[in-house]
């Protein structure tokens, strides 16, 4: 199918709206916060299963409540008789807290529990994994920005730094609006959405550079319209048989990968929209013509 | 872009064969070390436990500073210094020097030849210790490769330690190494829970053997508490310790069918404790584990055979780990656990169902929408996607990599990108075929024109899982291995095998052709 949408006249509407969304989300994540998991916060995570399906949420509490361990999280987790529940203490070395639990749990509903999930990080261990998780996002960045400046011009690297912040923040806003819960899977998903985003922006980037040399009178809103406009089957394509592939796992995958799921779909569709409503409009405000190709002819044939 | 030579369609296919071969050992057993090539399993999807463990090097540190303290009293009076103020302070030893005006002190201490008092490590060209000289003060502390010396000794004793005593307790191949400075990685398969292993990696096991006296001599004893709770006085002087110990086992006692431990010494050990033995008949022994007495017997008679048993309130199960930290030996260091984390075989079994079921249910979805779209050439898109698979799984196999959960989400998503080249190389050609008159050369300068924009495209992804890679840890590095694998079969079956299929049916094909 060939389109032919004039784009030129969202352009603007929708770098408004993105903008308000990223200021939105900026908000949201600096004043709510995000909701990090054990993995950063340091705690500890026990999924069980109990065949008796009377036992309830409050049963479980009430027993972990004697206790004495503070904050303590039950919740549903998938199906009816299992349970999450998230512990906020600290393990400190070698602390018996899990034997304790599991004991506490046993005697008080007198069920035969089935643990199916323990896992707890200390404090140190989930400080490291934060700040290794914030310099590997930072590190994607960085070196997206540059194999973008080494292929193209740097006003491309740019524009397609400005979309990937886009993502990420709006992405990270959605799931502090939500409270979805921060793990290392989710900062595997964002690594996996830096690389959609820009892969996507790539293709448009690519065509907006081949018809600024191919037609060197058109201003670049008009190219990049015409760009958007000859990769947008393939863009959309993609997008379907990636999101087919992410539905299919968030819906079948089990509860482990929900979170990160969820977070790819976002992503796809954020990544998506920005490379065509963030990525390609951008390049007019960094002054982007025929002549900025010049000085790289050499690079241009594809 | 359409000709392709015999050698190279051979080499291709060869290539996809070999890939094919390896993936399908998965599914038989065989000796040959090449032969048993397989995938594994991460411990999210058979269960079992990974604990990260963190030796705590500062009792460590201060041991060998008191140990250091004595060395340089020596060490002043044989040089005929006048010292004073000696200090042990938290990672420093600190002391007087009275009139020490033209070095010499410092220069005997950073001596390179022959210098018994302070280490030179030839391997980093560096000092064990480093001085510090304000007027008549001097401070003593480790140099930054004394201490790294410190630790990565104490490290590979700590994992040769609790490698005997996993491996004592008959867990099935376990993994221990080392991460980073301090720590040291176990991964136990199959394990559903790991509390008992935690308790024997929790205790240093040291242990030694004292004398309790009468006299309250204030620096040669200490009070501790036996046992039974009782209050005695134990002379600080140890007798003999636990490296002396060759062997220890669970026993019970024939006459109060109480369990107790036997343990057997080495020579050195038989000879100290017969001596010591014969001398104090009547006299109590306390037998101190990590500085708690366990048992606080009379000696009755001289031990001369090198061999004895420990005796107390004992479980059965309690003298069977006692026998077996013994067995093992002591922890140089204590060790902490920094992370645990343990999945229930059934978990396992079922994020393996659920995983298998996205796959097939993401793939078939991805198929139809393929088909739909391209039609014939769907058909060739999804033959190149089946073949991406097999390699992918072929090269996992090869690099026996392991397989996690996020590893299969990798190969999911993997799946829905992968369309992603022929998808651009297909949208292509469609364009040059709204202009172009020749079918062939439409063909061709699709395939030659998209080339770029794939290889730019599926560069960037791949890096974002290569710093995935380095950065991920576990399971989520296993999601960036299929999916990084997955990016290069990606390109390897759009650009030679569905290349290869598009251009024999374009050349047999060449009047009616439909994209």
């Amino acid at each position: 199918m060939k389109y032919n949408f004039n784009f030129i006249n969202y352009f603007k509407k929708f770098n408004f709206v993105s903008l308000i969304l990223v200021l939105l989300s900026l908000f949201f994540v600096l004043f709510k916060g995000l909701n990090y998991g054990i993995d950063f916060k340091g705690g500890t995570l026990i999924e069980v299963r109990i065949q008796n399906n009377d036992i309830r949420v409050s049963d479980i509490r009430d027993s972990l409540n004697k206790l004495n361990l503070g904050d303590v999280n039950v919740k549903n987790f998938g199906e009816k008789s299992d349970f999450l529940i998230k512990i906020e203490k600290k393990l400190n070395n070698n602390d018996s807290l899990i034997s304790e639990i599991k004991t506490s749990l046993d005697q008080d509903l007198n069920e035969e529990v089935n643990y199916r999930r323990v896992e707890s990080v200390g404090p140190k261990v989930s400080a490291e994994l934060l700040k290794s998780g914030i310099i590997s996002i930072g590190l994607a960045l960085l070196m997206m920005l540059f194999y973008i400046w080494f292929r193209f011009e740097w006003q491309f690297s740019l524009g397609s730094i400005i979309a990937l912040f886009h993502d990420v923040i709006i992405t990270l806003g959605i799931f502090s609006i939500l409270s979805i819960e921060i793990n290392l899977s989710i900062v595997a998903a964002v690594l996996t959405i830096v690389g959609y985003s820009m892969n996507d922006t790539v293709v448009i980037y690519d065509r907006i550079r081949e018809n600024l040399s191919k037609f060197n009178k058109l201003e670049i809103d008009q190219v990049s319209n015409l760009s958007v406009n000859e990769t947008l089957s393939r863009t959309l394509i993609t997008s379907v048989t990636t999101l087919l592939a992410l539905f299919s796992i968030f819906i079948l995958g089990g509860e482990i990968l929900k979170g990160f799921s969820f977070a790819m779909i976002l992503g796809v569709i954020i990544g998506t929209y920005s490379s065509i409503f963030v990525a390609s409009p951008i390049l007019r405000y960094l002054k982007v013509s025929s002549k900025t190709l010049e000085k790289k002819e050499d690079k241009i044939v594809p | 872009m359409l000709n392709f030579t015999k050698i190279k369609i051979i080499i291709i296919y060869f290539i996809l064969f070999l890939l094919t071969s390896f993936a399908s050992l998965n599914f038989f057993y065989d000796e040959n070390p090449i032969l048993k090539k397989k995938v594994n399993l991460g411990l999210d999807l058979q269960g079992g436990s990974y604990l990260l463990l963190e030796i705590d090097t500062k009792p460590l540190i201060k041991e060998r500073l008191q140990d250091k303290v004595i060395e340089i009293k020596k060490f002043l009076k044989k040089n005929n210094f006048k010292y004073n103020s000696f200090l042990i302070n938290e990672n420093s030893i600190s002391f007087k020097i009275e009139n020490d005006n033209n070095k010499k002190f410092q220069n005997l201490f950073f001596s390179t030849k022959d210098n018994t008092i302070n280490q030179y490590i030839d391997q980093y060209r560096t000092h064990q210790f480093d001085l510090e000289i304000k007027n008549d003060n001097y401070l003593i502390k480790f140099s930054k490769y004394g201490l790294l010396t410190l630790n990565n000794s104490a490290v590979n004793q700590s994992i040769e330690i609790v490698r005997r005593r996993i491996d004592d307790l008959g867990t099935k191949e376990p993994t221990i190494i080392q991460r980073g400075e301090k720590r040291i990685v176990v991964e136990l398969p199959g394990l559903k829970d790991p509390s008992r292993i935690k308790d024997l990696l929790g205790k240093t096991a040291q242990l030694n053997f004292r004398l309790i006296t009468d006299k309250k001599d204030d620096f040669g004893s200490e009070k501790m508490t036996s046992e039974n709770g009782e209050e005695v006085i134990v002379n600080k002087k140890i007798i003999m310790s636990g490296e002396n110990l060759i062997d220890a086992q669970p026993r019970v006692d024939n006459q109060s069918n109480s369990p107790m431990v036997a343990f057997t010494l080495d020579r050195y050990g038989a000879q100290k404790f017969g001596k010591v033995t014969t001398n104090n008949i009547g006299k109590r022994l306390a037998i101190v584990l990590d500085n708690k007495i366990i048992s606080a017997p009379v000696i009755r008679e001289s031990i001369t055979g090198g061999s004895g048993t420990i005796s107390g309130n004992f479980s059965f199960q309690e003298v069977t780990d006692l026998a077996l930290l013994l067995r093992s030996g002591a922890l140089p260091t204590p060790i902490n656990i920094v992370e645990e984390r343990t999945v229930g075989p059934d978990l396992g079994r079922d994020s393996i169902i659920s995983g298998a079921i996205s796959l097939i249910i993401g793939f078939v979805l991805v198929v139809l929408y393929m088909f739909y779209k391209y039609r014939i050439f769907g058909l060739i898109a999804n033959i190149s996607l089946v073949s991406n698979l097999l390699m992918l799984v072929g090269v996992l196999t090869i690099l026996e990599a392991t397989l996690t959960l996020p590893g299969i989400a990798g190969i999911i998503l993997t799946v829905g990108m992968a369309v992603d080249a022929n998808v651009l190389i297909f949208e292509r050609i469609k364009e040059e075929l709204r202009t172009e008159k020749s079918v062939i050369h439409a063909f061709d300068m699709g395939y030659s024109r998209a080339k770029i924009t794939v290889l730019d495209a599926n560069i960037t992804t791949l890096l974002a899982t290569v710093i995935l890679f380095i950065f991920g840890t576990g399971p989520v590095k296993g999601f960036a291995v299929t999916l990084g694998i997955g990016i290069i079969t990606t390109l390897f079956s759009a650009y030679f095998i569905a290349r290869h299929l598009t251009s024999s049916f374009v050349l047999r094909n060449r009047e009616n052709i439909k994209l």
